[in-house]
């Protein structure tokens, strides 16, 4: 019954699409905004997997981001839609909140979250002249559907850096939400290695994963076990404050992620990569109002303002800021990161001298390996 | 390495010694309340924002206490006074607390601007430390006497709640009603009254978990996502995994907190297995537990003969 019930609603909305999609025929070109829109009018909206209320973390990351759009382009607050606490895995919790953006009438729809994928494919065939951006996915359309994230890696360099200097026991920990086969949290934990190793060649990374995006008490678990093993600086590839609470109870170290967390973990935070999403979002917002987004997959960088790490706290060793300035001025100007000779820690020779792994060799499949100084055990 | 992990596996265990003693004093009683989680959700957030306001220890489990107490009477209310269906009021608790505790969460997270985090004074309160001259043996100074004060606190409830109902007579009374309430009424037991008592006392005690998984688990900040997170669940199974019996409790508790941080120290580089394996494991066990007691001929050990059944006077 719910089938057909679901196939019949896909056909009219086929149909509808249809009709709208000769409507637009004659302005394709510049896709599915045509003319742009007035500044007044304009709604963005936003659908998070979190709530921004609470104060730290991706979904707050994801939001300040928001508001730091909403205040460069001066919207007003009814101008903004959102969608929180939308569960990535319940298909028709995505769908319901995508649909109730549509009727409020959102001209461009984010979606942050990595589950919201395929809805929101599926969505933008039906409505071609609503934008749809989707972060952290590999999926877009030739019209009204891109996906946007970033070279956080570069961010991670910076922080293995502080880690690097910081450390006494040479163990660096870090919890990971996702294994090996992830390769958005495994090209993090090789950067971060790297960055590492420049400054200390004899320190190891540590990896623990917990397979779950969120979950605090698996992450403080899985922290303290890195702990016992010695490890005086905690990273995280997690979305809470956890790991680095766990840190700070010890009396050691850490890097924490998405969001500043100095202010959760004052004595023990040294600096966490952080994404400063206003840079796209207004970038994106701006191109909707004047008429020429374009479906472009964006993949921005410490270059673009995109990415960075948070202000280093008191607990950096010395020498750290000039370290971390001189690697980012390095960054800056061209090192790729994944550049040059790298090994993995099984011997495998990944790149050679004078070459660098593609974007989609960063972000793709091929991004299984970890790094010669980590260890995961 | 092995006391470090049988150490992470008691503080993990520690929330589900809570829940799993409060169930079995509900159960036991003749009442299955099928809203642990939720419980432990309201036990959390008030506990947490006791903490946050007063700095109190003492004062933060009380009032968990004393909101699992309440949100158990709401439970016995409608069970044992208004005979609605045991099953359907504990999950529609469970679904309250859940919520409870997400919507005073925001607004406390709200009025703070940004997440609140507890006094570091309240931090050490409740921080690791060894008990003075036992701490200092070696090993089982480390595994057993360097806890934070509500490892404790759980198995001395475990342990008192054990004698309570084995060697009382409130105890005994207590199990008559969950055996058969209509033949502990015939011998002169108060079978509302012990059934309300009971039902609130374990309330109470789960909601302790609540507070274990906030204050400590938590690690002085307040996660409104998911704080309790499926524990209490694991609990309700516990209960069968512990046969009914707080002091097997103890043990089946830790052995599930084993399960939940073995993960974190397998060493992968000789047993390598996919992650699901483990979160798989608990479950897995309970399952074994119950086909193998399900074998078993003797009457030891099962779910009280009235457990989830309302007991209507006028129908004896």
């Amino acid at each position: 019954m719910l089938k057909r019930l679901v196939t019949l609603l896909l056909i009219v909305a086929m149909a509808a699409s249809m009709t709208a999609c000769k409507k637009t025929d004659d302005s394709k070109e510049s896709g599915g905004a045509s003319a742009g829109i007035s500044k007044d009018k304009i709604k963005v909206a936003v659908i998070h997997i979190g709530n921004p209320a609470d104060g730290a973390g991706y979904t707050y990351a994801h939001d300040q981001g928001i508001i730091a759009m909403q205040k460069e382009l001066g919207l007003a607050d009814n101008q903004i839609i959102r969608k929180n606490n939308v569960d990535d895995t319940d298909a028709v919790a995505i769908k319901t909140a995508l649909e109730e953006c549509v009727e409020e009438g959102a001209h461009i729809i984010f979606g942050t979250s990595w589950g919201y994928m395929d809805m929101m494919a599926e969505m933008a065939e039906e409505h071609p002249d609503i934008i749809f951006s989707h972060c952290s996915g590999y999926k877009s359309n030739d019209k009204n559907f891109n996906n946007y994230f970033g070279r956080i890696y570069q961010a991670r360099y910076l922080a293995g850096i502080a880690a690097g200097l910081k450390t006494k026991s040479n163990k660096i920990g870090y919890v990971a939400a996702m294994g090996k086969d992830n390769a958005e949290v495994t090209g993090g934990i090789n950067a971060f290695a790297m960055g590492i190793e420049s400054v200390n060649p004899d320190a190891k990374v540590y990896v623990k994963v917990t397979n779950t995006w969120f979950d605090p008490t698996l992450e403080k678990q899985a922290a303290e076990a890195l702990l016992d093993m010695g490890c005086d600086v905690i990273a995280q590839h997690a979305d809470t404050t956890a790991p680095q609470l766990a840190a700070e109870e010890r009396g050691v170290w850490g890097c924490g992620y998405n969001s500043d967390m100095t202010k959760d973990a004052p004595k023990a935070h040294l600096t966490a990569p952080i994404w400063k999403w206003g840079a796209y979002y207004t970038a994106a917002v701006k191109a909707v109002i004047e008429g020429n987004w374009t479906n472009e997959n964006y993949f921005g960088g410490m270059g673009d303002g995109l990415v960075d790490i948070s202000p280093l706290s008191e607990n950096c060793a010395d020498g750290t800021a000039e370290a971390i300035e001189a690697a980012r001025k390095r960054i800056l100007d061209g090192y790729k990161v994944f550049e040059g000779d790298i090994f993995d820690n099984e011997g495998n020779q990944i790149c050679k001298e004078g070459e660098f792994l593609s974007d989609s060799d960063i972000t793709g499949g091929k991004m299984n390996w970890y790094y010669r100084n980590v260890v995961a055990e | 390495m092995i006391i470090n992990f049988l150490f992470a596996a008691i503080k993990a265990g520690c929330p589900l010694l809570f829940g799993t003693t409060g169930e079995i004093m509900t159960e036991k009683s003749g009442n299955l309340n099928l809203g642990v989680e939720g419980m432990m959700f309201m036990g959390a957030f008030v506990s947490f924002y006791t903490a946050y306001k007063t700095d109190s220890l003492a004062l933060a489990l009380l009032a968990a206490f004393g909101t699992g107490v309440l949100a158990a009477m709401i439970y016995a209310l409608l069970t044992v006074s208004l005979m609605a269906n045991q099953n359907v009021t504990g999950l529609a608790l469970s679904i309250f607390g859940a919520g409870y505790a997400k919507f005073f969460g925001e607004s406390m997270i709200s009025k703070a601007g940004g997440s609140p985090k507890l006094s570091e004074s309240f931090i050490k309160s409740i921080s690791e430390q060894p008990l003075p001259l036992l701490g200092d043996i070696p090993v089982l100074g480390k595994l057993l006497f360097s806890h934070n004060p509500l490892v404790y606190i759980s198995i001395i409830i475990a342990v008192i709640c054990t004698i309570y109902m084995s060697r009382t007579r409130a105890g005994l009374n207590m199990r008559a009603v969950g055996e058969s309430a209509a033949a502990a009424d015939a011998a002169g037991i108060n079978v509302y009254a012990v059934k309300y008592i009971h039902i609130c006392l374990g309330g109470g005690i789960c909601a302790l978990g609540g507070a274990y998984l906030s204050l400590i688990n938590g690690g002085g900040i307040w996660n409104n996502s998911n704080v309790v997170n499926g524990q209490g669940w694991i609990a309700v199974a516990l209960v069968i995994f512990a046969a009914w019996n707080p002091a097997k409790a103890i043990f089946g508790s830790l052995v599930f907190g084993a399960f939940s941080v073995l993960q974190f120290y397998v060493p992968r580089n000789i047993i390598e297995l996919p992650n699901a394996f483990y979160v798989m494991l608990p479950f897995l066990i309970t399952t074994l537990i119950l086909i193998i007691t399900s074998m078993k001929k003797t009457k030891k050990g099962v779910q009280p003969a009235g457990c989830g059944i309302n007991y209507f006077r006028e129908e004896r």
